[in-house]
């Protein structure tokens, strides 16, 4: 079985797309309710950085295995202005998009697993892991 | 079973019970309930999601846009639940920073803590209580070879972290200007030098600092716009101002310090204190100088040690055990 989706993020329509495959795709691995909420939420928000800061971007929603765990792996790729601070985008407190309790530190806690990657005038690439339990 | 089931079949008998009848007993039950999932740390989208759960075995029927209603709501707690876990971890990195501050505190009590010094014919107390963790005021002694005591009284305007750390500044300059010792005014005005060149514009430091020469008998001392103390001449058994003349440290660039001597007879006492005495405030009001002299007075027949402690215990009745100011007072008396 090979799942994979690639939405391309350029407008909020984009962001939304990006939910539903994810959502699709957290369903057919056999995720609960609760969990399927949570990842639809990480992929929101991370769209929605992308929307936001770097104008476009692609978030690829796949389906990933580690020994004998099934799990959803995120991708959020751009090639925006970048991060500068990294360690500061990942304090509690700094919300980039304003909303209460949003931003990175947020869908790290969503998701089990959660790396970050970025170059200030080359882009940001997050990839962020929920296991199936 | 493990603690998902057993969670799930105690809020299903909880929920059972009331909605078989509706009293306040089973509400006082889940409210019981809610704590210990709080305790254990269940996200508001947990919680929703048991009760859906529960509510689908109980009602198998359960009307289709009803179920679909509760796919929204559990979409909408994910908000809550991400600022439930924000909350979270910020209470606990505000408990990580009340540690740090603690080590903090506990390191500016060893840098501060000189030892009181032990001269024949003197009898010191000294006591020093922060407002909060750390302490903005600042004494210590030091004592020579010749049995020469000199004492440094000083009080950062400004209250906690900062004027902890302005004030391990003026302690390494004192140290690293020991010549000086001798001349109250010229310590004072290297003290000046340096908080008007490193310290922000906006941060004053008062301070007294006089030296006892026990050879002679005599106390000289120099002030920079600091509460002034007490002078006790035990022979007319009159408290007197220690007036000193001189601008706070860090305002101007050029500023000379007055000295001044008194001699001490037998049981006569230099006291010196911060404003953090003299600006207790009980219920009546400020509590005024005349008081914390005749709170002084009081104890008189006392050791200065005992003095000092016991004034500290009585005004911090007084406010009600809550200390608005760092507190500081420092007694000499010259034994007879």
């Amino acid at each position: 079985m090979n799942i994979q989706s690639c939405v391309e993020v350029r407008n909020e329509w984009d962001i939304v797309k990006a939910r539903q495959s994810g959502r699709n795709i957290a369903k057919e691995l056999g995720f609960g309710t609760v969990d399927q909420a949570r990842i639809t939420t990480a992929i929101s928000e991370l769209a929605r950085n992308i929307y936001l800061y770097a104008g476009k971007g692609e978030v690829t929603i796949e389906r990933t295995e580690a020994g004998s765990k099934l799990g959803l792996k995120i991708i959020a790729a751009d090639s925006g202005p970048g991060i500068k601070d990294i360690r500061r985008v990942m304090e509690d407190g700094f919300t980039t998009s304003g909303g209460l309790g949003a931003g990175l530190p947020g869908v790290k806690r969503l998701m089990d697993e959660f790396t970050i990657d970025s170059k200030e005038n080359e882009g940001t690439n997050i990839t962020a892991i929920k296991w199936l339990r | 079973m493990d603690d998902r089931d057993l969670q799930y079949e105690k809020y299903k008998s909880i929920l059972e019970n009331y909605l078989e009848e509706q009293s306040e007993q089973t509400l006082y039950k889940g409210q019981q309930f809610s704590r210990k999932m709080i305790e254990q740390q269940i996200s508001p989208e947990e919680a929703v999601s048991l009760h859906v759960s529960v509510l689908e075995e109980l009602f198998p029927d359960l009307p289709e846009p009803l179920k679909n209603s509760y796919d929204f709501l559990l979409e909408m707690m994910i908000g809550y639940g991400f600022a439930y876990r924000e909350h979270q971890s910020l209470r606990n990195r505000q408990q990580q920073l009340e540690s740090e501050i603690e080590v903090a505190a506990n390191m500016q009590q060893t840098l501060l803590a000189g030892k009181k010094p032990e001269v024949d014919n003197l009898d010191i107390g000294a006591i020093s209580k922060p407002a909060q963790k750390m302490n903005g005021d600042y004494y210590h002694f030091v004592q020579d070879e010749n049995d020469c005591v000199s004492v440094a009284i000083a009080d950062i305007i400004g209250k906690g972290i900062p004027a902890a750390l302005c004030m391990s500044m003026i302690k390494y300059a004192m140290d690293s200007a020991p010549e000086q010792r001798m001349q109250p005014g010229a310590v004072l005005e290297n003290l000046n030098r340096v908080v008007e060149q490193n310290v922000d514009p906006n941060m004053f430091i008062t301070m007294f600092y006089g030296l006892y020469d026990s050879r002679v008998h005599s106390f000289y001392y120099a002030g920079a716009g600091h509460e002034p103390g007490f002078f006790y001449d035990s022979e007319k058994d009159q408290f007197e101002e220690l007036f000193t003349k001189g601008l706070v440290l860090g305002v101007s660039k050029k500023t000379s310090y007055r000295e001044y001597q008194r001699v001490l007879n037998g049981n006569d006492m230099v006291i010196m204190l911060s404003d953090g005495v003299t600006e207790c405030r009980s219920s009546q009001g400020f509590i005024e100088r005349d008081e914390i002299v005749a709170m002084i007075r009081k104890y008189i027949h006392l050791s200065a040690q005992e003095i000092v402690d016991s004034v500290y215990k009585e005004l911090e009745r007084l406010q009600e055990f809550e200390l608005r100011d760092d507190f500081t007072l420092l007694i000499l008396r010259r034994k007879v």
